[in-house]
């Protein structure tokens, strides 16, 4: 089986959030998803980000963001990993409940659920590592492979 | 692309037209102080142009409930006007789209304000 694999070490800055927004975008398309698909995957991919740079590793600069990019011909397998003190995934708020459609902030993980086919979260002890996966369809490898 | 925000006023409505990204950092700081600025100054009746708002994250959902919550909780009114299909599509995901009163009309949109 061909797999691709890319990996970066990046600041916790907003550039960061941006140029892994970026390269899942690049990635994605490359792989063969259609436009929509481009940008569910790309907005899970700045989500995950902006939680490993903010909630994960507080903006601390000593700290690490760590993002991996593998494609085979059937998926996209992103990796995301901080440096921080760990989340508990059973402690995140439903945003769709009553009590917290108000809420400015907690639609983060909803969001990267709602667009990812799969999403697995690691306690890493320290850090969190959080694994997003979207499955290439046989339509979109039929599009890729007939535009090559 | 940063975000840009512009505000006019038709018929005492303030009608505040957004362009670019509404995200974490510059866009939701942009978007947070000119709600502010404009409830500061006794505004109570603002329609959010989202037309030419390209992008926009989590963290610009939360800034577009932020204004909705700070202007109603000064007695006024907040509705959006012009979503694109993935402003719109965001907001059905989250449960927002019966929240927020949408309008594709800025003509009628004026009108509805009592």
């Amino acid at each position: 089986m061909n797999a691709t694999r890319v990996s970066y070490t990046l600041d916790s800055s907003l550039e960061s959030v941006n140029k892994a927004e970026e390269t899942a975008n690049d990635i994605a398309t490359k792989s063969g998803f259609e436009s929509e698909e481009v940008q569910r995957i790309s907005m899970a991919v700045r989500e995950a980000a902006v939680n490993a740079v903010l909630h994960g590793n507080s903006y601390d600069p000593r700290k690490k963001v760590h993002i991996a990019f593998e494609t085979t011909p059937s998926a996209l397998t992103i990796t995301i990993r901080d440096e921080g003190k760990g989340l508990d995934t059973e402690e995140i708020p439903d945003p769709l409940a009553p009590e917290n459609l108000l809420k400015q902030s907690g639609r983060g993980i909803f969001l990267i659920r709602a667009f990812m086919d799969e999403v697995r979260f690691r306690n890493m002890e320290p850090g969190t590592e959080i694994t997003l996966i979207k499955k290439l369809s046989g339509d979109s490898r039929d599009g890729k492979e007939a535009s090559q | 692309m940063t975000m840009k925000a512009s505000t006019r006023q038709v018929d005492g409505i303030t009608i505040i037209d957004l362009s670019g990204r509404i995200t974490l950092g510059e866009g939701s700081v942009v978007l947070r102080d000119t709600i502010r600025d404009s409830v500061g100054q006794g505004v109570k009746k603002i329609l959010l142009n989202l037309g030419d708002v390209t992008y926009i994250d989590s963290s610009g959902i939360g800034e577009l409930v932020s204004a909705y919550t700070t202007v109603r909780n000064q007695g006024g009114e907040l509705k959006l006007l012009n979503l694109t299909k993935k402003v719109h599509d965001l907001l059905q995901i989250t449960k927002l789209y019966t929240v927020f009163d949408v309008r594709d009309d800025e003509a009628g949109a004026i009108r509805s304000f009592k």
